[in-house]
């Protein structure tokens, strides 16, 4: 995925939101910003699919050698798909964040929380500011 | 092995001092047969163990013990002490935890046979005297936090955030009010929103306001009649008085939560000011830290809770009462939420933070924080030349200062600098808390230090800012490990000995 192109929370998660047939998919993941930020990546922990969140919610939490930081749900919707992948290899967080590195997969349920999130160039902004 | 080929050449000199034998684990040192001591013949009739023990109590193999001599395990730990930094050798300015010097007195006064042979089954006429200390340490605590109903039994400073929410959860409980969340800003110690869940709340987050003090309209959008306790720390985790903390505990008393005190930084604010009097209604004090009991180690500790007036009902079981002549332990509490620790907290801990307590008194109490202010604002008026200290001029306790701008310049972090001053005898700052602030090295002097070492202190930093980069990156030098493999030791900890061909010898 191409990171221009993305939707970002404050908190440093992405969103990519798919259409099909009027059914909307958000995928999610945490940017590469957010990643160099946690430094060494420790453990990592998932929802099951099924949830359902709504936007703002805690999804999981990813763990550094720093600190423990919480993975917020940019929109509302149920969790489709999980990465498992990830827990036991979070050099893909590092070296993929926007593709291999996605964690969960929502069908949207209320896309109204997507208006509050931020493109590329204002998350850029605030990375800068937090940097 | 290392010491056997840490042959004494110009470099390594100071590493060869160390015996590196004994610093092996025990168990490569063992020989069979090898022993501390040995006991006489028995001069008494043999039993035989099958008439003395069930079967299932027998071991059926002997425990696999390590084989050593006395002199073997003396060396060994006393050695291991040394591979350490510690209060007693070396300034520790690390933030948020009150490395204070613990007077030698506190320890000879808690050692003392009549206070360590006490045993909690006693009769209570037998332990009047340690029931009188401990009311008096209940007393001096509620005076001190301006709250009067006082817990002593949690045993350390997050057990006492739980309790004290389990307390508030009580109160809600009896007064039939629902409230799900408690709230925390976003510099809290991350125990607080733990605790918060650990008692059944939901924990939410607010913001902090570029000044570093608590978002009004983030508390003002986020309060409703859902919340139950606000937990704030003040000073807080930057070392600022949040000035608005009789604002938000009008706030939050009008919409009918409470207002918790996290006590990490009350060495700040002792004789001062009060929790109870600028809006706390729930606190915890940190004995470790205010008052010079033992840090680390695993424990005990404790973490006495003060709450008011009307929470006091719903406090653990017992608590200690007197009607001025005889003590007593009271058990009869309807309303209490039970025991959260055996007997009466680890008193131990206790009877060093009343030892503290009364050989300062009042007057030297608040001599004890407006010395630690001092401190660190002299500290804080060196390092603001050395490195950027975000959040202001003036500070509490503790301040916060940033590696940011050298990260962008240098590629040199605050874990570099960190590192670094272990090679020139100081121990590490916190780094990378509190999460506010991006490459932060959080520094607490703490009222026990000279102005000498304060200046040396910040002349240190100063030269470790100088130094190349790339030798900040390969620091420490002089300590027994450099820098441990942080992801590997979270990951696949090995937390005991797994038999001589299971351990990796290289990293001793």
């Amino acid at each position: 995925m191409n990171p221009e192109e993305l939707l970002y929370c404050e908190t440093h998660e992405w969103v990519s939101i798919t259409d099909e047939g009027g059914s909307k998919t958000a995928t999610v993941g945490i940017s590469k910003f957010a990643v160099e930020q946690l430094t060494d990546l420790v453990f990592m922990e998932l929802p099951e699919p099924g949830a359902e969140v709504a936007a703002g919610d805690e999804f999981g939490e990813v763990e550094s050698v720093k600190a423990v930081s919480s993975l917020y749900a940019p929109v509302a919707g149920k969790i489709l798909e999980v990465n498992h992948d990830l827990p036991n290899n979070l050099e893909t967080l590092s070296e993929d964040p926007y593709d291999k590195g996605w964690i969960i997969r929502l069908a949207v349920s209320d896309d109204s929380a997507l208006s509050t999130l931020l493109d590329y160039q204002a998350y850029q902004k605030q990375c800068a500011a937090e940097e | 092995m290392r010491w056997q080929t840490a042959l004494p050449t110009r470099n390594n000199l100071r590493q060869s001092m160390r015996n590196r034998l004994a610093t092996q684990p025990l168990f490569d040192l063992s020989k069979p047969g090898r022993r501390g001591t040995r006991l006489p013949k028995c001069d008494v009739p043999v039993q035989d163990l099958e008439q003395l023990l069930p079967a299932w109590a027998q071991a059926t193999e002997p425990p696999g013990l390590p084989e050593v001599t006395e002199p073997e395990v003396v060396r060994h730990f006393t050695n291991l002490s040394t591979l350490n930094m510690s209060v007693d050798t070396h300034f520790y300015p690390l933030g948020s935890c009150t490395m204070k010097y613990n007077p030698k007195r506190n320890e000879r006064l808690a050692g003392t046979p009549g206070i360590v042979n006490l045993h909690p089954y006693q009769p209570e006429d037998t332990i009047q005297g340690m029931l009188q200390l401990l009311y008096e340490l209940q007393e001096m605590l509620a005076e001190i936090s301006g709250l009067p109903a006082v817990s002593l039994q949690p045993a350390a400073g997050a057990h006492g955030e739980l309790t004290a929410l389990m307390v508030a959860g009580a109160h809600f409980r009896e007064s039939g009010e629902l409230r799900t969340k408690v709230l925390t800003p976003d510099s809290s110690h991350g125990t607080n929103p733990a605790s918060a869940r650990m008692a059944g709340f939901e924990s939410v987050m607010i913001k902090s306001s570029e000044s570093g003090f608590v978002d009004m309209d983030d508390l003002r959008s986020k309060l409703d009649e859902q919340v139950a306790v606000f937990m704030i720390t003040n000073p807080n985790t930057l070392g600022i008085f949040d000035h608005q903390v009789s604002e938000i505990s009008d706030l939050v008393h009008k919409s009918g939560g409470l207002i918790y005190l996290d006590g990490a930084n009350m060495n700040a604010i002792l004789g001062v000011t009060r929790p109870g009097d600028f809006g706390a209604d729930m606190m915890h004090f940190n004995p470790h830290k205010t008052f010079s009991g033992p840090h680390g180690g695993g424990g005990p500790g404790a973490g006495p809770i003060c709450v008011n007036e009307a929470l006091g009902a719903y406090l653990p079981v017992p608590v200690v009462a007197s009607d001025g002549e005889h003590y007593r332990l009271v058990y009869d509490r309807p309303r209490s939420i039970g025991q959260v620790r055996s007997f009466f907290g680890n008193v131990g801990v206790l009877v060093r933070a009343y030892c503290y307590i009364l050989s300062h008194g009042p007057d030297g109490l608040r001599r004890v924080s407006e010395n630690a202010v001092l401190n660190a604002n002299y500290l804080l008026s060196r390092v603001r030349h050395i490195l950027p200290v975000p959040h202001g001029s003036r500070c509490m306790h503790e301040f916060v200062a940033t590696a940011s701008d050298l990260k962008k310049k240098s590629g040199v972090t605050a874990m570099d600098l960190g590192k670094r001053l272990l090679d020139y005898g100081f121990h590490a700052p916190t780094v990378y808390f509190p999460l506010t602030v991006p490459e932060c090295l959080m520094i607490e002097p703490t009222e026990t230090e000279s102005k000498e070492t304060l200046d040396a202190f910040a002349e240190a930093l100063f030269r470790i800012t100088e130094e190349p980069a790339e030798l900040l990156h390969e620091t420490p030098h002089s300590t027994y490990t450099s820098r441990p493999d942080e992801v590997t030791a979270a990951r696949k900890p090995q937390l005991k000995w797994s038999g001589p061909s299971g351990t990796d010898k290289k990293d001793h």
